[in-house]
């Protein structure tokens, strides 16, 4: 089932509270790069992929691979809109006993592909399920969410080679770019630019995108659809901390959660009515 | 008063000329062998290599299959991710390289994606061991069995000879989850043949004994036999135990060989630091105490020379196990 574009914008709100009111409640997690990769999660799971909540296992289901696992709470919040456990749980967050584990574990969660953390790793899975599927001439796609920080990593350019030399063209690469990581931005720390130029290097179809336009983003993984012969990268422009004004563009609440008062603020900044 | 066996095992069905003009195979041919028979009898079996497949045997299953074999070049992190990706989707990949690069350079993609998800990846680690010879410190691999036998969900098979080598490669592809397997590139005695028993988890008393109790895995077993012959001669009853599977450890094999000889040497071709030796110690210390030594490379790097200058330089012979045993005894409880 597709969601139309004002169901999806009035998701992406939804999410964005979820994740401030799971960091507020775990008091702790990342709610800065959780709220920037909202819209790129919602066009997936409300529109671009194809899978089945009633089926989890679903063998023909389009897989996707959190590589930046810490932003998991936009993923939990994302799996839980779409129906594949009640909201209600994901007040459970980085608790003890929770399925909702402080990055993702996909032996405690059925519905996720994968489990990550340490970053770097996911486009080597996501390229592994790629090559297998088309061994066996299956149809899903395979979906990476990275971080840009996370491009630092040398593993990730592996795969970048991996994914060209196969001609994936099944697997869709996304990079959650919101200029900022721990210590601050990425031009500071290690400059990531030109960023467009080194995936074009590497031999992917890359796509640049205003990653906060859910329909920008779905012609875009329409896009990636389109086009054989390589696999794609979808080059998501974002605001760290997007949605909530005190949060955004700011480094500091990459790993901070929102005090109670604080999440209240953003909240009401979110349109929550009491 | 039951009867004390002695002697080599003949229930076991080992190589007739393990003391007489025994025969030398690497175990990595007993991978390479095993591999392709699993090629023909699963199809869902997948090999991937880094830039070594000739080295690692993995040559002959991609001649045979190449449309699934995958090789992803220089670049061994990436090679256990795509493992695992390949697992998530029903494959059973078996990745190779050498053993400082599978548990080593990508021990972090070995933690965190392979054991830590529990994807069905079998990591074949090829030139374990000092015999690597002359290439020195860099690809001889002495920390395998420590890297992995350290994280939860994985399963480590040191495989002693070719024979065992083909059946542990043939056995891991039945048994869920993520497991490492241990291959040599020298030649080494072949100690079992066709018809020797191999179960996952299970240690084989190769020879009986009473005296003392030797565990080997890998090469060593076979330095233990030769160890055990030649105390004989002196009375001393060794017992050899092939530990073939490192990792779950046979504990009720250690138990009965802490009460039933009092006295227990290990045997391994590996550092002794948090290695085989260590492993066997952990059992003894919280179920039998008794006497031990651990044979093994100890708190040193390897350096480049012939693989038999090597076990000698490095204390890895049947006349090292000989000194341990001697050790053990003079501190055995009378």
């Amino acid at each position: 089932m597709n969601y139309s574009v004002p169901d999806m914008k009035k998701l992406a709100t939804e999410i964005r509270k979820d994740i401030i009111r799971m960091t507020c409640e775990a008091g702790s997690g990342h709610p800065g790069g959780s709220l920037s990769s909202v819209e790129i999660m919602v066009s997936l799971y409300f529109n671009v992929m194809k899978h089945d909540p009633k089926n989890q296992a679903w063998d023909d289901r389009d897989r996707f691979v959190l590589s930046k696992g810490h932003v998991c709470p936009v993923l939990y919040a994302s799996l839980a809109r779409r129906g594949y456990f009640p909201p209600e749980e994901l007040m459970t967050l980085r608790k003890f006993g929770s399925r909702l584990q402080g990055h993702p574990h996909r032996l405690k969660l059925s519905c996720l592909e994968t489990s990550s953390g340490s970053l770097g790793q996911g486009l080597s899975i996501a390229s592994g399920m790629a090559i297998g599927l088309r061994m066996d001439k299956k149809s899903p796609r395979v979906y990476c969410l990275m971080g840009d920080g996370e491009l630092q990593e040398g593993q990730v350019w592996e795969a970048a080679m991996t994914g060209a030399h196969y001609k994936l063209d099944n697997l869709c690469g996304i990079v959650d770019v919101n200029g900022l990581q721990i210590d601050g931005r990425t031009s500071d720390v290690k400059n990531l630019e030109p960023l467009a130029d080194k995936w074009k290097a590497f031999g992917w179809h890359t796509i640049e995108v205003d990653g906060h336009n859910v329909e920008a983003l779905i012609s875009a993984f329409r896009e990636a659809e389109r086009t054989k012969g390589k696999p794609t990268v979808i080059l998501a422009k974002t605001v760290k901390g997007k949605g909530v004004s005190f949060m955004e563009n700011k480094a500091e609440w990459h790993g901070k959660p929102p005090s109670k008062e604080e999440a209240a603020k953003a909240l009401k900044e979110l349109g929550e009515t009491c | 008063m039951t009867e004390k066996k002695s002697g080599l095992n003949e229930t076991l069905h080992l190589a007739p000329n393990i003391y007489d003009k025994v025969e030398k195979i690497p175990t990595r041919n007993g991978f390479g062998h095993g591999l392709v028979e699993l090629g023909h009898a699963n199809k869902n079996v997948v090999a991937l290599c880094a830039d070594l497949s000739d080295s690692t045997r993995a040559l002959w299953f991609a001649e045979k299959f190449p449309d699934r074999f995958i090789e992803v070049g220089i670049s061994e992190q990436d090679m256990m991710g795509i493992a695992a990706g390949l697992a998530a989707v029903g494959k059973i990949p078996f990745l190779s390289t050498y053993g400082v690069f599978s548990t080593g350079r990508a021990w972090d993609q070995m933690r965190t994606t392979v054991a830590y998800g529990d994807f069905n990846v079998k990591i074949a680690s090829a030139h374990g061991g000092i015999s690597v010879g002359a290439d020195g410190a860099t690809h001889q691999s002495l920390e395998e069995i420590a890297l992995s036998r350290v994280l939860p969900n994985m399963k480590v098979i040191v495989p002693a000879d070719y024979w065992e080598s083909k059946k542990a490669t043939i056995a891991s592809a039945s048994i869920h989850g993520p497991i490492v397997i241990r291959f040599g590139r020298e030649k080494v005695p072949v100690i079992t043949t066709e018809k020797t028993p191999f179960v996952f988890g299970k240690a084989e008393t190769f020879r009986f004994g009473n005296d003392v109790t030797v565990f080997a895995c890998g090469p060593m077993v076979y330095e233990a036999l030769i160890a055990a012959k030649e105390l004989e001669k002196k009375g001393i009853d060794v017992r050899v135990v092939n530990m073939h599977t490192v990792k779950p450890l046979d504990e009720k094999a250690i138990i009965d060989a802490a009460k039933e000889t009092g006295a227990i040497v290990t045997a391994e071709e590996h550092q002794v630091n948090a290695g085989f030796g260590s492993a066997i110690a952990e059992v003894v210390v919280e179920h039998y105490p008794v006497p031990m030594k651990r044979v093994g490379v100890i708190d040193r790097f390897g350096e480049s020379g012939e693989p038999d200058q090597l076990m000698v330089e490095f204390n890895l012979k049947s006349t090292d196990i000989i000194k341990a045993i001697e050790d053990v005894l003079s501190r055995k409880k009378k």
